[in-house]
């Protein structure tokens, strides 16, 4: 389905009224506050930091809240190799992620297993959760992971919000 | 504070090792060797040497215990490097426990090796020796398969208690074998597909030996067959064109 994401906003209207559709503002609002659960399980977690870091500077789109509690959490980066032995804990944490919930799979190892096609390590996140964005590179650069959260931005933009509500009966 | 320095920590000194004409002298890995030869006479083989690297091997690796302690406190071998395993798949006795053995005090190194059948696979442990084997013990009995005698907390070290398998076994497969532990841990075969990280065996150069992809059903000959063919189609088309090997100059006048 698809919403309207645009935001209309005009000064000569008195008192700053602000006219949009409650959808378009609620998706508004998810897509500039998107408060990372940094998993960092490898090389790519380096990767992660630099993206925080003052040259690249998430905080620019909003994501800089780094919450080390899932319950705070709104999309997981998955940045690192995903063993066997670490892949329900894994799962685990973003079951414990409150709705609504995105999944970043930053590097070759998250997407595919990487180089790692072992006996120890799974071959990609996705087999486990929902992934809604593929990082390519072995680590990506922070830039490639902030065009990742700029596409995630865009699709969460465009996400239907209160079509998906429950009615009560 | 007082202001006098503390003291610097004192080593103890190394044990004075002797030769037999009573006079100290330079220690040497070799001579070491021959000293633990000498006292487990019988049980160790005579040294061999490559590299400057001391090898002894043991006939029966259920006295390592009582070696290693002699080494330790007689011959000064204060610091145990490393435990590793080998696994000759197809021979009998199918492993090989390697230990290298360091001293502080002479700084030399020793080698120590003996054989443990699949049928046992049971060694004494070196924990009551040097406390550091316990976790060298643990990562070769999760690895490896191999138990050790006496080990205080003989538990897997890197897969999770519960994965059937021992993964450095040659008879375990690269890509690994499926299981499944119902809320601690699940594995799946990996999909090589031939490749990458396939070798074979046997090609005669490294195009043969390690290919991109492994076309099924390939093996040695099939890739020297290939490379055969690739040379003949080298030999029609010639040598490589282009500029030559450059040509000093020539001398004027």
């Amino acid at each position: 389905m698809q919403t309207h994401t645009e935001i209309g906003y005009n000064s000569k209207v008195e008192g700053d009224v602000v006219v949009t559709r409650l959808e378009a503002a609620i998706n508004w609002f998810r897509k500039n506050s998107l408060w990372p659960m940094p998993m960092g399980l490898a090389c790519c977690a380096i990767e992660l930091m630099a993206t925080g870091a003052s040259r690249f500077d998430i905080s620019r789109f909003g994501a800089e809240v780094m919450r080390f509690s899932p319950r705070q959490s709104d999309v997981m980066i998955v940045a690192g190799t995903v063993t066997y032995k670490m892949a329900l804990a894994v799962k685990r944490i973003y079951e414990q992620m409150a709705e609504p919930k995105w999944v970043i799979a930053m590097g070759a190892c998250a997407s595919t297993g990487g180089m790692y096609r072992s006996y120890a390590v799974l071959q990609g996140v996705d087999r486990i959760l929902p992934v809604d964005i593929y990082v390519a590179g072995c680590p990506p650069r922070p830039e490639a992971l902030l065009d990742a959260l700029i596409k995630l931005q865009n699709k969460v933009a465009k996400e239907p919000v209160l079509s998906t509500l429950k009615k009560v009966a | 504070m007082s202001g006098a320095p503390n003291p610097a920590p004192t080593n103890p000194p190394p044990p004075q090792i002797e030769t037999a004409a009573g006079q100290p002298s330079t220690v040497t890995a070799l001579g070491l060797a021959q000293k633990l030869k000498a006292r487990f006479e019988g049980l160790i083989s005579e040294p061999t040497e490559f590299r400057a690297e001391i090898t002894l091997r043991l006939s029966d690796i259920q006295r390592i215990a009582e070696i290693c302690s002699y080494a330790k406190t007689e011959l000064g071998f204060d610091y145990l490097v490393d435990i590793t395993s080998l696994d000759n798949y197809g021979e009998d006795p199918r492993f090989t426990l390697v230990y290298h053995l360091y001293g502080y005090g002479h700084l030399k190194y020793l080698r120590l090796k003996g054989n443990v059948s699949e049928e046992a696979a049971e060694v004494p442990t070196l924990t009551g020796v040097w406390r550091t084997a316990d976790w060298h013990e643990r990562e070769i009995y999760d690895m490896m398969g191999i138990r050790f005698k006496g080990h205080p907390d003989l538990r897997r070290i890197i897969m999770w208690e519960g994965y059937p398998y021992f993964p450095l076994r040659k008879d375990f497969p690269l890509s690994g074998r499926p299981s499944e532990m119902p809320e601690v841990a699940f594995t799946q075969p990996a999909p090589l597909a031939g490749g990458p990280f396939v070798t074979i065996a046997g090609g005669k150069d490294t195009v043969s030996r390690e290919p991109r992809v492994r076309i099924p059903d390939t093996d040695a000959v099939e890739m020297n067959a290939r490379l055969e063919r690739r040379r003949d189609i080298k030999g029609a088309h010639g040598e490589a064109r282009g500029p030559g090997p450059i040509q000093p100059k020539k001398e004027r006048g």
